[in-house]
């Protein structure tokens, strides 16, 4: 995984609550490989109409936004499904930070897992800072992970993360080469659970 | 003396085979089910070539891709034949028990899990699908995990997690007559929204819920993650032990008293602290119905859609205009006068026996305004449904009596809702194009979505009852 350490770009702001995996990347794509690029879907039936064609309101649309590397949302960014592959669109579109006040777990559990920073901020400094960007679209904003800041014109933000996931992408680390030091410890907790719960054990079928 | 511990702690710490100093846990997992949707892990597997660790504990189930009507092996889509064909080589290759198309045990994974006595008190257990909360209902620790996490517990048996905080819901009282789980969670998501559980585990407590069916239990469960838990929980009780017994993976004999003695002491002890508690009174809630684009979106079915104008807070009346009009339901309408196109019948959350009961009580001997689809949840379901004729009562309300998958809930079968139409649905999730692009679904009961079914608007289930019961 890549390491995320600092970002300065442009930052799209999305000012909807809840904007669950749905309207990240609708289920319909998620027959496709990875190969295939989810960037072309990410927020597809926000983004574009029946016929395919932009819809000039959303914001993602606006030429200062189109090359977007970062985020502005409402309440709850990610909330519903599971579906890493909404992860997978926002990074394969371009996007590395995801600025809210608030994140469903699972999704930023997965963003994790691919480098994408979740900067949590208060509702009323994700509404300042959308406020900005509406005022100057192209504002650069720069995040600092080491420092769990947001730079926003002449505004400087504090941002929340879980500690745990900060160092995992400050450092990059792999969760199967952080288990695979563990693999005693597993094998003595599997030996002894069996004595300590026999019927946790699915029953033989004959 | 030790600190009084919720049935929360007693989950975790059975499962933490270690704790870092940061505060993360690696966990070992009791049940991993996997579905068609895990091919992204299975490729993560054959990058490092690596082998699967507990292929014994790890079970396949085809449930989101497979159809529900025409024939199931021959499958037109050849998109859709190669997502379930690809589930079957995995676990053929990774040596992992699936429940196939041909197998007479196939259904959607939550349902299959419980059904099949897998699914059991005192375990952990994931999946790569967010309605794995749903097994918290017999008094497992279930949470939806994503396809790194699937892939990591693939290959390790085990996953890093962090605690959550401890959340209580108690409802408590007498549940009116008309008025189940799904009412109940609802209101619960309705009162605390949709990110109102965020970062907890929630145990779900008091008579109200004790007094509910395994089935009620798990459409609650089912529902947590719609309030943002991580997991849902019911303590499991004389119900949970009568709901297993003789169950096919279950424990039998002399090992199931072990287990029942075991699973008695989970309960959360009198005391034990939570980090949230909050509390409903169940003889106050009515049958409730969404009328917007998110779970919270919860009505009573006796109110009116809300009206932007009157709202003080300008982003909230925004929030109302956006979502009332991708509904198309005009500012203030009484939602008993929202007509509907279409109703469904099924999934992980409302589709297992009483569900399909509950429904067929209110449409026996009717018709249905609207076309319709029943889709049972596990193919196990469909039959004792024919077994007691209701599969007759469907059909001859007008109503299509499916097979057994995910199917319109989330429509990558093809089922799907037409753009523009509007769906009283027995599902979970009201979202924007959910159940097809432009699609507008209303969430409720079976129960309920038989009275609009039979009225063809949404409608008070209460007023068809009569000496009906559901």
């Amino acid at each position: 995984m890549e390491k995320f350490t600092k970002l300065t770009g442009t930052a799209c702001p999305i000012n909807q609550s809840n904007l669950n995996t749905d309207q990240i990347l609708p289920a319909r794509f998620l027959k496709w490989t990875r190969a295939m690029g989810f960037g072309k879907a990410l927020f597809h039936d926000l983004r574009f109409d029946a016929e395919g064609r932009d819809k000039s309101d959303f914001p993602l649309n606006k030429p200062a936004w189109r090359n977007a590397t970062i985020v502005v949302s409402a309440r709850n960014f990610g909330c519903g499904s599971s579906r890493e592959a909404a992860v997978y669109a926002l990074y394969d579109f371009g996007v590395r930070c995801v600025i809210a006040p608030s994140f469903g777990d699972i999704f930023a559990g997965n963003a994790v897992q691919n480098g994408l920073l979740t900067a949590g901020v208060t509702d009323q400094e994700a509404a300042e800072i959308m406020e900005s960007l509406a005022q100057m679209p192209e504002l650069p904003v720069t995040l600092d992970l080491d420092q769990q800041t947001i730079r926003c014109g002449n505004r400087t933000y504090k941002f929340r993360i879980d500690p745990i996931r900060r160092m995992r992408l400050l450092n990059g680390w792999d969760d199967l080469a952080l288990t695979e030091n563990y693999r005693d410890r597993i094998r003595a907790f599997k030996a002894e659970d069996k004595i300590k719960r026999p019927w946790a054990a699915p029953r033989e079928q004959l | 003396m030790n600190q009084p511990q919720t049935i929360i702690d007693k989950l975790w710490s059975a499962h933490e085979i270690v704790r870092r100093d940061d505060g993360e846990s690696l966990l070992w997992v009791d049940r991993h089910y996997v579905h068609e949707g895990s091919f992204h892990a299975f490729g993560k597997l054959a990058e490092r070539r690596a082998a699967v660790a507990e292929p014994a504990l790890t079970y396949g189930v085809a449930d989101h891709y497979v159809p529900t009507r025409g024939s199931r092996h021959n499958i037109a889509n050849p998109e859709i034949s190669r997502m379930v064909r690809q589930l079957e080589e995995n676990c053929a290759k990774h040596g992992i028990k699936l429940f196939g198309l041909d197998d007479p045990r196939q259904g959607i994974v939550h349902v299959v899990g419980p059904e099949q006595g897998l699914t059991l008190p005192g375990l952990l257990i994931v999946c790569g699908d967010s309605h794995t909360s749903t097994h918290g209902a017999l008094g497992a620790y279930a949470f939806g995990i994503g396809a790194s996490e699937v892939a990591h517990v693939l290959m390790t048996g085990t996953i890093w997690q962090k605690k959550p905080k401890r959340m209580r819901v108690s409802v408590d009282g007498l549940l009116p007559p008309g008025i189940s789980a799904k009412d109940i969670v609802l209101a619960i998501i309705a009162s605390i929204g949709a990110d109102g559980a965020t970062g907890c585990a929630v145990e779900f407590a008091g008579s109200a819920i004790r007094a509910l069916s395994m089935e009620g239990r798990l459409t609650l469960c089912n529902m947590s993650i719609e309030a943002g838990a991580r997991c849902g929980v019911v303590a499991p009780d004389a119900t949970t032990f009568a709901y297993l017994k003789d169950r096919p993976y279950a424990p039998t004999g002399s090992a199931l008293d072990q287990a029942i003695e075991a699973w008695s002491k989970l309960a959360t002890e009198d005391v034990a602290a939570f980090d949230h508690e909050v509390g409903l009174d169940a003889g106050a809630i009515a049958p409730i119905v969404t009328w917007g684009t998110s779970p919270q979106d919860a009505l009573p079915i006796d109110a009116s859609a809300p009206d932007p104008r009157c709202e003080s807070n300008p982003e909230r009346a925004q929030y109302l205009r956006e979502a009332l009009d991708y509904m198309g339901i005009t500012p203030g309408k009484r939602l008993t006068q929202i007509a509907i196109d279409r109703v469904f019948i099924g999934s992980c959350t409302n589709a297992r026996i009483e569900d399909l009961r509950a429904a067929a009580a209110v449409l026996a001997g009717r018709a249905s305004r609207v076309p319709g689809l029943v889709s049972p949840g596990s193919t196990l379901v469909k039959r004792q449904a024919e077994e007691e004729g209701l599969d007759r009562i469907f059909r001859e309300a007008g109503l299509e009596w499916g097979e057994s998958g995910c199917s319109m809930c989330v429509g990558i079968n093809g089922d799907l809702v037409r753009p523009g139409e509007r769906c009283a649905s027995t599902t979970n999730r009201n979202f924007r194009g959910r159940q097809g692009p432009g699609a507008r679904t209303h969430l409720m009961s079976p129960a309920m979505v038989a009275a609009a079914a039979v009225t063809g608007h949404l409608a008070d289930v209460r007023e068809l009852l009569g000496d009906r019961k559901v």
